[in-house]
Order: structure tokens, then sequence, then C-alpha cells
């Protein structure tokens, strides 16, 4: 009888194991293979021409096998640079080998090894942090495999170690955040406060957007950032640092976060302190999310530089020319602007992710 | 007073009246709380709705510890009930309906049930050790809840929903009510019935448990179930106050600091013995902490050093023999000088 029990006890185990098993697969099929219409239909265009670049130059029988790392999917704005990346991949007809390191570098690592082991043909990838990639890339350039770092940076002395970095300039986003701000404040007698939500710490983007924000508002003496904190670049953590700033200063008059995200939960931290946010306490973020850009159409944002993640076509037409044997520029900068409350209300209907 | 010292309380609430009067020093008006649109609104009462879901999870993990179990797959299924419970109100046509969020709760609830009773069965019934038995559902949560989610982000606009996380009931936050709840009730129903003894008693000996007549499969299966429903509640509150889930990022890392609230308020991870009003304790000292580190700028580089640092010195405090040895060590000093001094006079 207890033999019974246990023998059924196991079957149902492994029934259920299977069960789970086929739901997983199931579903990462569904996720490549049905791509939102909407999102495809923007990446078709610009990805066709280096659809049209494989052809040429790879043989038809082979197909190119890209090996991708993902940071994870802390927001938005990553989730749309996975979709770009998914699709123009498609287009392009690679084979993508995709993996989420779900924001751990250890991981990130692992799966670089795991894709020199499998040889593929180049590697991409968006280092979590910006140190500790020297001995991984070695590897990869051992076994002959080129790497291409796509949106975030390394500190490497050796640039020999990877054939290109895609991506926006983060410093750059930073000088334009504060330059909005000086231009804003350039009359003010007293002094500004300003409060600071950064990224992750030892990012790449959290890194350059403070640098870059602290060279441009150094200018003005007027300017100062009186607290600042990482949210981590979520909006949970950006709610509660943001209410606990809140707590601490009595006067805030600017708030800069690092990407929308933070700005949206510390949105909800103003308003329940009974300010409005965009009004007494003047918010610029970094990144241009649907949600960011429609907070800023409300005037609830006051200025976004925009941080554009559809660099998909961008990367594939990369991977082409690094095959081809091709030079190719060690950076290549993706084109971003900035929005205002007035230009977000315009550009709130046609945006993509 | 020597009764106050060794009562299981003393210590946890020794160091939240420590932390909460350096804050005072701090910052004075640390303790102030004013009146903003009927909600209270202070950093004490931020520390209490923050705290809310840690103490809630907190408190699942009191009762599985309890059984010599461990949970580590709160922080999961936090991530899985925010996850679903957003999509069934995002794919709602009216968000704010009272039916579509009730409904919402109520999957969630289910789910949560589930996935404690799945961590529960592998426990019990397959004898797995607790540790690798939630371990599987810590590292397969997060890529459900992101199945769930499809990787995006969802935000929701539903005021209703909002209020779990968000609103004030008697100008307190409601989440802090539905703590309170779960609190008195599981109070009630382990200290006032025979099931805060079997708790414990399956904690001991599991088998000796058995053998007089408790059914420990079952308390073990039920201690599970019920740590899940906390988790399930807490991922609720949690994706409600910010309106929106987040498969990723949603109680991450929150076994962690909840096994800590536990241990914190003096219950040993040998099992067998609980302390619910401890563990309560404990997660306040933790969230009082953080909150603590946001308002006096530690800068971010540091932040975890400094945390660990307040957590090591409360674990030695905590300890007893730490404690023993510091007295002895201090009631047995030699001052051989001195005593030479004296001895010639």
């Amino acid at each position: 009888m207890k033999r019974i029990a246990k023998l059924s006890t196991l079957s149902v185990l492994v029934l259920i194991m299977v069960f789970v098993a086929a739901c997983g697969k199931s579903g990462n099929n569904n996720n490549n293979a049905s791509p939102s219409p909407k999102a495809s239909e923007a990446a078709a265009a610009p990805a066709a021409e280096s659809a049209a670049a494989s052809e040429s130059s790879q043989p038809a029988d082979k197909k190119v096998v890209l090996g991708f790392a993902q940071v994870g999917a802390e927001s938005g704005w990553r989730s749309a640079n996975t979709k770009s990346i998914q699709e123009s991949a498609a287009t392009a007809g690679f084979d993508l080998k995709f993996s989420d390191a779900q924001q751990k570098q250890e991981n990130q690592i692992k799966a670089i090894r795991s894709y020199i082991q499998q040889k593929v043909d180049v590697i991409a990838f968006s280092p979590v942090v910006e140190s500790g990639w020297d001995t991984v890339l070695k590897e990869a350039k051992e076994a002959g495999i080129p790497v291409i770092l796509t949106d975030r940076a390394v500190d490497s002395e050796d640039t020999s170690l990877y054939k290109t970095f895609i991506g926006s300039d983060f410093v750059e986003e930073g000088r334009k955040a504060g330059q909005w701000l000086v231009d804003q404040y350039k009359d003010a007698s007293g002094e500004v406060n300003i409060v600071e939500l950064q990224g992750t710490t030892g990012s790449a983007p959290a890194n350059d957007r403070k640098s870059g924000f602290l060279d441009v508002i150094t200018s003005n003496p007027n300017l100062k950032i009186i607290a600042s904190q990482t949210g981590d670049f979520t909006r949970a953590k950006g709610k509660e640092v943001m209410q606990a700033f809140l707590q601490a200063n009595k006067k805030i008059d600017v708030l800069y976060a690092h990407n929308d995200d933070m700005a949206l939960g510390a949105i909800q931290a103003i308003e329940a302190a009974g300010l409005k946010p965009g009004v007494d306490i003047k918010i610029i973020s970094v990144d241009g999310v649907h949600d960011g850009i429609q907070a800023a159409s409300e005037g609830k944002i006051n200025f976004i530089v925009e941080c554009n993640p559809l660099l998909g076509p961008q990367l594939m037409t990369a991977v082409n020319d690094v095959l081809a044997g091709k030079d190719i520029p060690l950076r290549i900068v993706t084109e971003e602007g900035t929005f205002t409350s007035e230009q977000a209300l315009a550009a709130l209907p046609n945006r993509q992710y | 007073m020597n009764r106050m010292f060794r009562h299981h309380l003393f210590w946890p609430l020794a160091i939240l009246a420590a932390l909460l009067l350096f804050n005072l020093f701090y910052s004075p008006d640390f303790f102030n709380i004013v009146m903003r649109n009927g909600h209270m609104y202070g950093s004490l009462i931020d520390i209490l709705n923050f705290g809310a879901p840690l103490v809630l999870v907190a408190i699942g993990m009191t009762l599985v510890i309890a059984t010599k179990g461990i949970d580590l797959s709160v922080g999961s299924i936090v991530a899985i009930a925010g996850a679903l419970a957003c999509l069934t109100i995002s794919r709602g046509t009216d968000q704010n309906a009272l039916s579509l969020v009730l409904s919402a709760v109520g999957l969630t609830v289910g789910l949560s049930f589930f996935l404690g009773a799945w961590n529960g069965f592998l426990v019990a019934t397959t004898g797995i050790q607790p540790i690798i038995a939630t371990l599987i559902l810590m590292v397969a949560g997060r890529g459900i809840a992101q199945l769930i989610t499809s990787g995006q982000i969802i935000t929701v606009t539903s005021d209703t929903y909002n209020y779990i996380g968000n609103g004030a009931l008697a100008a307190l936050p409601f989440s802090i009510f539905i703590v309170a709840a779960i609190y008195l009730i599981v109070s009630l129903l382990t200290r006032k019935t025979a099931l805060g003894l079997f708790i414990e008693s399956v904690g001991c000996n599991p088998q000796a448990s058995r053998l007089i007549g408790i059914r420990s499969r079952l308390i073990i299966i039920t201690v599970y179930m019920f740590c899940g429903l906390c988790a399930g509640i807490a991922g609720l509150i949690l994706s409600s106050n910010v309106a929106s889930a987040d498969g990723n990022n949603a109680g991450l890392w929150y076994e962690l600091d909840a096994i800590l609230a536990v241990v914190i308020g003096g219950t040993s991870l040998n099992g067998g013995r609980f302390y619910l009003t401890g563990t309560v304790i404990g997660a306040l000292i933790i969230q009082t902490l953080t909150t603590t580190i946001y308002m006096i700028g530690v800068p971010p580089e540091i932040t975890l050093v400094v945390k660990a640092f307040v957590v090591l010195t409360v674990c030695l405090i905590q300890s007893e023999v730490f404690r023993k040895k510091v007295v002895q060590r201090w009631k047995t000093r030699r001052y051989p000088a001195e005593r030479e001094v004296s001895r010639h006079v």
C-alpha cells in the first residue's frame, strides 16, 4: 500500500515536471514567433537593408549565429531594446541565441562563456557594470569570436578586446539634462536644491549620467545637489528613496532621475507629499519610454533626454560588417533627441515603446 | 529588572528604539506626523507602509522556520502575484470596477496558495530538504513572472487596485490594516489553540510528533501554504503601491530580508520555537534601517557596507554567548599595577 502511494507520488511529480517544461517551451516560442504587430512594422524598414547585406556576404546555407547576453528586463526601455534586437535578428535571418542575466554580472559571464563553447559567430552584450570583463573578453578573443558591445560600455584599457560599441553617449545625455537646468535657472538668484536618483551603482549609465550632469551644472554655483541615492532604475525603489528625500529635506526644487521609471515612482511619492510634480518640483529624466513621455505630456516631467533603445538594426549591420571583414568605427553613437512637455504631447501618439 | 532583560523581546525592542533615537538626534522632525489630504504623513508612517509587505512575508516565514524549514521562494511568489494581478486588471475593460479587482485579487490569492502548497508538497511528501525544495520555485518563479508579464512592466491605472497599497483607512495606510489583521489571526490561532504547539512539536521532531498523533505532513504543507499566501498578499501590496508589476525586480532578495527579520526577532533557524511579535519588530528594524540610510544621505557606493555593519552589530548584541563573554571579560579584568600600589600602602 505504502509503495503504491510512493509510486503514485513519483509519477505525479514527473508528470508535473513534464507539464511545466512544456509550458516554458511553448511560452518562449510564442515570445519569439509572435511579436506585437506595431513594433515589427517599425523595425522592418531599417532592418531590411541589413537583411539584404547578410544575403550578399554570407553563403545561403549557413545561418549566422549571434549570441546576445542581455542585462535583464529591469525597465520598459530594456524590454524595447530586447524586442528590437530579437525582431531585427529575425528579419536579418540570423540565428539569435538570447540570454537574460537578471542584472547579475556572473550570469552574463556564464552566458558569454557558453556562447564561446557553442562557437557562435558573433557575441554581443550589454555589460551590467563597467568593470571586470577583461578575462572573459580575452577568452572570446582567443577563440576568435568577435565581440560587439551594445548600449553600455566596459572600462577595459585594451580596446582590441571588442570590435565596436554601439550605443548612446551617456555623458552627453547627462550634459543635455544639465544644460536644460542651467538654462532654466540662469536668472535664479537663490540656491536651487537638486536631488538625484541614480541608476544601479557602478553601471555605466549611472556613472556617466551623473558626471555629465555635474560637469554642466558646476557652471552655476547656485545649483546644488543636496542628496543623491541609488534607485536601482526601478519604480518601487525610486518611490521609496524619493519619499525619504522629501522627509529629510525641507526644500527640493529639482529632481534629476537617471531613468523614467525612477522618475515615475518619485512622482507618486511627490504627489503623496501633497506637492505637484513638474510645478513644485521640476523633474528631469532620461530615456523617453512610453509611460515617461505620457507623464511628460501631462506636465509631470518637465524635460526628458531621449535614450534610443531601438539599436537592433544597427547591431545587425555591424555584425554583417564584422563578418565581412570590413573596418568599422570603434564607437557608433545612436541618434537621440530631447523632449519638453509640449514636444512630448506631440510625440506621444506615435511612440512605439 | 533582570526579568525584563531576559524577555525575548527586550533586545529587538532596544535595537529598534536605538535606531529611532539615532534618527531623532540626526533630524529632529523625524517623528513629526502631519495630516495631508486625509492621510497621516511622516517618516514613521512611511516606515510602516513600506515595511508592511516585509512584515507580512516575515510572519509567514516565521511559521515555516518554526517547523525547521525555510522558504526561499517568497521573493519569486511576490513577483508572480504582482504580475498576475496587474495582468488581470490591465486586460479588463473598466479597470476601476470592483468586481475586476476582486477577481484579480482572488486569482492571485489562489495561485499563491497553490505555489505554497507545491513547496509544502515537495518538503512533506517527497522528503526533499526545504532549502532545495523552495530553491526550485525561487529560480523558476522569476521566469514564471516574466512569462506572465512577457518581460514588460505592466502599468495599471486602477484607483480601486491602488487602494490596497496606497489607500488610507482612518488616516492610516490600508496596508497596515491588512498586516495587523493577519498578525492577529495568526497569533490567536497559534497561541490560543493547540496549533502553535503542533507546529513547534513538528519543528522539534517530526517523527515523534507523528507517533503521538500529530499529522506532521498536514502541518508542514499548511505552513508552506500560509507562507505562500503571505508572500502573495505582499506582492499585491507592493505592486499596487507603484501601480505596476515588474517581474524582474519585484520582491528581489525579499527572502533574505524576511529570514533576517525572523532571526533578529529571536526565532532560531533550528526550529521548534517561534516569536511572532519578535519577527514583526525584526522586520520593522530592517525597514527603519533602510529609511535611515536614505535620510542621512549615505553615499550609494557604501550603503550595503553600512547595512551589513549594523546587522552584524545587531546579531552580536542578540547573541547570548557573545554578551556573556564581553561581560565576563569586563568583570574579570585585572589591573596589576593598581593592586600593587594598594598593597604597599
